[in-house]
């Protein structure tokens, strides 16, 4: 990715809204997120966090809004419009998911090749040339192994590319995920609770990754996590969503005192709210 | 299995009573299953039906169920000697008298002494017996009489690695026999008409295994490509008398249209509805071939359809004026297994062109987007793989090859009806895929050796081949579920040399 500086943000989410039948997912969401930076998309469960990720990646079609997303070379794409799987493949928008969906009867090698699908389809013709053997191919697969080697010598399972993907520990399959997804050569990283189930160690090292895949591959990184450790220590920038309303937009800092947030995550003081015979019975104690 | 390790200690005692209760509910069931289907059977004599009873074999088969039952109690709670003594003695002395009686005294009267009238379930009850003597051996030979479902998985995945790896030097091997087949001096007509027969499963196995294999797409409809190629060569050459070499590629092309066809509406859906969606297909198919009566000849079926050439040197013994057959050609005596010979070579290069495409395919980002979408369509899509246009290259060129064996099986039978097209052989070529290991290539031969080749030598035994069919099935999906040789392997690998050192281990 060129370090190509641009003022117009890398992703504009306006007036994002979903509704399923009666159910509004998501209620009029406005973000923006920056290349070179982490966003992080925090909020209690079921406030609607993995559907805008849903509605970025074309697996949801959003009711109402719009999401532009700026490429720094190819110009804007307008999300809410193209085919789910064009996405990854013209607007370069990569996804992980919640529940890990690896190939796991493939080998981790495989994982990372078959991400690299588009360019390799290309490189063998449409399958014809690749079929009778042409050197093209040869070379642009040549080409997707060192892409996949460098990755796994980032994720620290270069040993275990020959291994099935679903014999791999959970914090090895998680890492190979965001392998996986960086194989596609995205400009906006979407990460689904990438620390979900890691130990603590396992918890620090994800953070280093991303850190580092911020700085040196220059991309967008969107974040969905619920462990207040990584977002407040890896995030640039950070949304606040409670039952599909964005409720706070800014700093760690600002985000952490902000009293709608912490409303929403300790629920109000409500001890005034009690009925004066519940709070006289609850008096004695 | 923990209730068997449970058992274990108290080995020492046995309840009888509970012995006899376990293995008397098992004698009840199979009394109470037999005495209506086994025991009465309806007869046509003169003036009507009668019924005959055959109470002698329900006894028999309640008190073979009561034996085995009390025998595999046995070997649970360890106690293997008194089975190996039992079992052992009457599986040799049944297998002797059958054989006796087969052999040498027909009309003897020791026939009276065999459990049951037919000679067939009287061999299943000596294999029985030798199974359960030999399982009984084995528990004696090593302390630990019963292994976890998980451990024996284990042992047969080992088993299929070292197959695997043993195919790769099997598979020269096997083609080299396939080769040198015609002129082996047993090839008689039968042999290679089997020959035949096989390799046209396998080259459909090998086809079906694209989409069932590798993209994960259960069809249960494949049979209809199968047609689609038949007619398209059946047509095509009775009505415009094109030649074989032209209509093949023809044949395929048709069918893959028809692949596609049956691609689009099936898009959406995955496992069972997808299954039965292409049964629909299948049979579908199969009816208008049956109704279109101006286009299909329907019943009727096509006939006279023209044998194939060799590059224009047809196998007749009397050519035409001015054209040249076969053996005028190279000076040969006209013999008609040359035909015959001719068409197992054709079939043979038919399944390895489907082979090799495949093993090629395979290492092709098609192929592996293929088996990633049998893995997992939601990560496909997120990965930029469009799901659409996959799946139906996979219907298409799975739907190819059948069309060429279609064209192939028009050709060789010389008359085609839509009865050849029936949902059993559909069912035929899953089975062949399913039990030799969904995207094994050479499971697909194993499996299309046993499923096909055994009965056809077998044919005497007519009624009994779709119950050992049926039991073959059984017996793969309880030992093994995932075929017999489903190890797959890696189509890249970043440590080649790393891997072929551990296989030389």
């Amino acid at each position: 990715m060129s370090a190509h500086v641009t003022d117009k943000p890398l992703l504009t989410v306006e007036h994002l809204t979903m509704r399923f039948g009666g159910l509004v997912a998501i209620d009029d969401v406005s973000f923006q997120a920056l290349d070179r930076e982490i966003t992080a998309i925090i909020g209690p469960n079921g406030a609607g966090k993995t559907t805008v990720f849903n509605c970025l990646t074309g697996f949801y079609k959003p009711t109402v809004g719009r999401l532009t997303l700026h490429h720094p070379s190819k110009g804007d794409f307008l999300l809410e419009r193209m085919e789910g799987f064009d996405i990854p493949q013209h607007a370069r928008v990569a996804r992980t998911f919640q529940n890990i969906r690896l190939f796991p009867a493939m080998s981790v090698l495989e994982n990372l090749i078959v991400a690299q699908h588009n360019d390799l389809m290309r490189a063998s013709g449409y399958t014809f040339y690749g079929l009778i053997g042409l050197k093209g191919y040869k070379r642009a697969e040549e080409r997707a192994v060192d892409r996949a080697r460098h990755w796994l010598d980032r994720i620290g399972l270069t040993k275990q590319a020959d291994w099935n993907a679903g014999n791999l520990s959970y914090g090895d399959q998680r890492r190979l995920e965001i392998a996986r997804a960086m194989c596609t050569q995205p400009v906006l990283l979407c990460l689904d609770e990438p620390a979900a189930g890691l130990n603590p160690r396992e918890s620090a090292d994800l953070n280093k990754l991303l850190l580092a895949i911020r700085e040196d591959e220059g991309i967008g990184v969107l974040l969905i996590e619920h462990h207040m450790d990584v977002v407040m220590g890896i995030s640039d920038h950070i949304v606040v969503l409670d039952y599909g309303r964005k409720i706070s937009d800014g700093t760690p800092e600002f985000v952490r005192n902000d009293t709608a947030v912490i409303r929403a995550y300790l629920g109000e003081e409500e001890e005034e709210e009690l009925p004066p015979e519940v709070a006289k019975d609850l008096k004695p104690n | 299995m923990a209730v068997l390790a449970e058992a274990k200690p108290v080995a020492g005692r046995l309840d009888p009573a509970l012995l006899l209760k376990e293995a008397g509910a098992i004698a009840g069931i199979v009394f109470a299953l037999t005495i209506a289907l086994v025991g009465l059977r309806t007869k046509d004599v003169p003036g009507g039906l009668d019924i005959v009873t055959r109470f002698s074999d329900v006894f028999a088969a309640t008190i073979v169920a009561f034996c085995g039952r009390l025998g595999l109690i046995l070997l649970r709670e360890g106690r293997a000697l008194p089975v190996l003594l039992v079992s052992l003695p009457f599986a040799l002395a049944l297998m002797a008298l059958l054989l006796y009686v087969q052999l040498w005294a027909p009309h003897a009267g020791l026939g009276h002494y065999l459990p049951f009238d037919s000679t067939v379930v009287n061999w299943c009850l000596a294999i029985f017996a030798l199974i359960l003597a030999g399982r009984a051996a084995w528990s004696l030979w090593h302390a630990a009489s019963t292994k976890s479902a998980k451990e024996r998985e284990q042992t047969m995945d080992r088993v299929a690695v070292g197959v695997q790896k043993a195919a790769t030097l099997l598979g020269p091997l096997l083609l080299a026999f396939a080769i040198v087949l015609p002129f082996l001096p047993f090839a008689d007509r039968r042999i290679l008409d089997i020959a035949i027969l096989v390799a046209t499963y396998i080259m459909l196995g090998w086809g079906l295994n694209i989409v069932v294999g590798l993209a994960g797409l259960l069809d249960l409809g494949y049979v209809a490509f199968y047609a689609v190629g038949a007619y398209s060569y059946a047509l095509l050459a009775t009505h415009f008398g094109v030649s074989f070499w032209i209509c093949l590629p023809f044949a395929g092309i048709m069918a893959a249209f028809a692949g596609i066809l049956l691609g689009f509406p099936v898009l959406r859906l995955r496992g069972d509805y997808l299954a039965i969606v292409t049964l629909g297909f299948g049979e579908m198919v199969r009816i208008i071939l049956l109704n279109w009566y101006k286009f299909t000849n329907g019943p009727d079926g096509i006939s006279g359809i023209p044998r194939p050439s060799f590059f224009g040197l047809p196998f007749t013994a009397n050519p035409p004026e001015g054209t040249q057959s076969f053996h005028d050609f190279f000076g040969l005596e006209y013999a008609p297994i040359d035909r015959i010979i001719f068409l197992y070579y054709l079939i043979l290069a038919l399944g390895l062109v489907t082979n090799l495409f495949t093993l090629r395919i395979r290492k092709l980002p098609v192929g592996r987007a293929w088996e990633a979408l049998r893995e997992d369509e939601t990560a496909c899509r997120s990965l930029g793989i469009n799901p659409r246009n996959t799946k139906l290259t996979a219907f298409a060129i799975g739907a190819m090859f059948g069309g060429f064996g279609g064209s192939f099986f028009a050709t060789r039978q010389g008359f085609i009806s839509p009865e050849s097209f029936t949902f059993i052989e559909s069912a035929i070529i899953l089975a062949v895929v399913v039990l030799g290991g969904m995207g094994s290539q050479i499971g697909v031969v194993f499996a299309a050796i046993l499923l096909i080749g055994l009965p056809e030598f077998f044919r005497e035994l007519q009624q009994y081949r779709m119950l050992a069919f049926g039991a073959a099935m059984v017996t793969i999906m309880i030992w093994r579920p995932s075929g017999l040789l489903a190890h797959r392997e890696p189509t890249i690998r970043l440590f080649p040399k790393e891997a072929a050192r551990a296989s030389r281990k």
